[in-house]
């Protein structure tokens, strides 16, 4: 029987030799994420009065970036908490070097084909590699680091196809905020998403990354891309092992529920106004529209590739007076290359504060929040009302290219013209 | 089953709405006193045990932060009823023992009508204007999960079982 990808990746994992849309089937994981919010503080005292302990500690990794670097008491408890739970459980951790969802593919732990499950909403980044893999709160990753099972009914797969190639200074998150505006928060019906075509195929890794997370603000379940050499590559070089990939494609002539064809050409940088993702349009959209804060961060604005963007915008150029520009590198990893590339002295010379490899912001934690009535250009993944301060705030969501246009311009800029006039003399 | 109040919001109420990240490293009461603040800042003084939320498209949707679902049951919320839910919301909610309907609700029902929802009955019955909304009837092994107060009380059971059986299985080799 031809299959999905994701219906391959859900059969093997329960066992079975076909599955089908609708069916509710019982899932063994190959692999549970947690991290410090979620994780430890949570899961403990319910595996506590259950009674058990981890269904297999070598299937378990933990990852501490909410409360990091711990600016109040509250996150300090929390952070030793996590530390503690990670020596007496003797499971994988990674402390403070970054965001869950960046440091666990670079730390080689996905392979195509595992079924996986992550304490966090932003866990399908891990379809980038072709695995199965999405978030689940902390009571459900309680259950399943007892059992080491978890039920899922076998979804669609929506395909969405990008023809053609991404023109400069443009980037997997227009790619997202244009999905967003055009399906909705809801267009992906907890379904499988998966992305594919030309545009997706030519794209590294972390770009990948960003669509397959942000499968999230889709509403999908997952966010799949078939694995290719590229994929492979990565995996290898993380030290991994990506084991055979050709067991990891749909079959041509599968059941796909949805097929979205877009045109990656014409694609124009877009920006999603206060308070949702969907709320996408293309940048010249928004004339004169002042912005007080510009974000460079989480896990979908702050990898290298995104670091690199910015950096490209921002060499040679000063952040506008008044406008503070704030750069979390989402891995300590992708900061050190970074800096080795001269992209950190980029960001120093244009006026940004570096922050912690964290979470940060993105989701409302930490120091740095956004104050009363202020005016932020982001490239995180979600501008919900409140989310990353005061209900007051204003958040657009915008790609790295297009943030670091926007602390020079000192409001809402198209990034293209910087690019194709290069930096000052 | 408790006559209590329908609350009647919209499309698209987020996790950070109904658990601020602000509040995230407070107890699940405190949580609870600002669940909603930003869309109805009189929600968490004025909600109570029995009252329902009726609410229209992706309800949950965002984090995957239970606190969302925990919030609204610790303020005594009966159960959802919502056009449709955001999916990892919608376990989360079933997992800390919350009913969670998806309906085609709308014109039937307002804001502070005296409701009734009928978890086992999958309808809500609405005892202000009379009548009856039928509800999507939840599949067996999720009425069960929330029947039993949700994932851990479920797996106690299920824990609970194992043993026994262990137990009845190595006093038989005796």
């Amino acid at each position: 029987m031809p299959m999905t990808l994701a219906e391959k990746i859900i059969a093997r994992a329960s066992g079975r030799s076909a599955v089908s849309p609708g069916e509710i089937v019982t899932a063994r994981v190959d692999l549970a994420m947690i991290h410090d919010s979620g994780g430890p503080r949570r899961v403990e005292p319910i595996l506590k009065r259950l009674g058990v302990g981890l269904f297999d500690r070598s299937k378990v990794v933990l990852i501490s970036d909410h409360f990091v670097p711990g600016d109040d008491e509250a996150g300090r408890e929390i952070l030793d908490l996590t530390r503690r739970w990670a020596a007496e459980k003797q499971v994988a951790f990674y402390d403070g070097v970054g965001i869950c969802h960046v440091v666990l593919p670079e730390r080689g732990h996905l392979k195509p084909g595992m079924f996986v499950v992550g304490g966090d909403s932003h866990s399908p980044t891990g379809g980038a590699f072709g695995a199965y893999m999405f978030g689940v709160g902390a009571t459900e990753m309680a259950g399943v680091l007892a059992t080491g099972e978890i039920w899922i009914r076998v979804p669609e797969t929506i395909l969405i196809e990008w023809r053609g190639r991404l023109g400069d200074g443009i980037a997997a998150k227009d790619i997202m905020l244009a999905l967003c505006g055009r399906l909705g928060m809801d267009g992906g019906r907890y379904q499988a998403v998966q992305y594919t075509g030309e545009a997706i195929e030519s794209l590294g890794m972390q770009e990948r990354m960003t669509l397959s997370n942000m499968a999230a603000e889709l509403g999908g379940q997952t966010g799949l891309i078939a694995p290719d050499a590229t994929t492979a590559a990565y995996i290898r070089e993380a030290g991994g092992e990506p084991g055979d990939i050709s067991d990891w494609q749909g079959d041509a002539d599968a059941a796909i529920a949805e097929h979205h064809v877009l045109d990656a050409a014409a694609l124009q940088p877009q920006v999603a106004a206060p308070h949702s993702p969907a709320n996408a349009a293309d940048v010249d959209a928004y004339p004169d529209t002042p912005v007080d804060v510009a974000y460079i961060g989480a896990c979908t604005g702050a990898k290298y590739v995104d670091l690199e963007r910015a950096a490209r915008i921002l060499r040679g150029r000063k952040v506008a007076s008044g406008v503070q520009l704030l750069v979390a590198p989402a891995s300590r990893r992708d900061q050190e290359r970074a800096a080795a590339d001269g992209i950190m002295a980029v960001f120093e010379e244009a006026g940004a504060k570096v922050l912690t490899n964290a979470c940060g912001i993105c989701a409302g934690y930490g120091n740095a929040r956004l104050g009363e009535d202020i005016t932020c250009i982001s490239s995180t993944a979600r501008n919900f009302k409140g989310r990353m301060g005061a209900a007051s705030s204003r958040v657009y969501l915008a790609s790295p290219f297009t943030v670091a246009a926007s602390a020079v311009a000192g409001r809402i800029a198209d990034p293209r013209p910087m690019l194709a006039e290069g930096g000052p003399a | 089953m408790t006559t209590g109040r329908a609350f009647v919001y919209g499309d698209d109420i987020d996790t950070d709405q109904l658990a601020p990240g602000q509040y995230m490293a407070a107890p699940i009461e405190t949580l609870a006193a600002h669940c909603l603040e930003a869309v109805d800042p009189a929600f968490a003084s004025t909600v109570g045990p029995g009252d329902v939320i009726v609410a229209g498209r992706n309800f949950g949707m965002g984090s995957s932060r239970e606190q969302a679902a925990q919030a609204l049951k610790a303020l005594g919320v009966a159960g959802i009823v919502a056009r449709s839910f955001a999916g990892i919301f919608h376990r989360n909610a079933i997992n800390v023992g919350l009913p969670v309907f998806t309906a085609d609700v709308g014109g039937p029902i307002a804001a502070g009508d005296a409701v009734k929802l009928d978890v086992a009955g999958a309808c809500l019955v609405n005892e202000t204007r009379g009548g009856t909304i039928d509800l999507d009837p939840l599949p067996a092994f999720l009425l069960e999960l929330i029947n039993d107060g949700g994932l851990v009380p479920h797996l106690e059971k299920r824990f609970a079982k194992t043993r026994a059986d262990a137990r009845v299985q190595k006093e038989s080799r005796v």
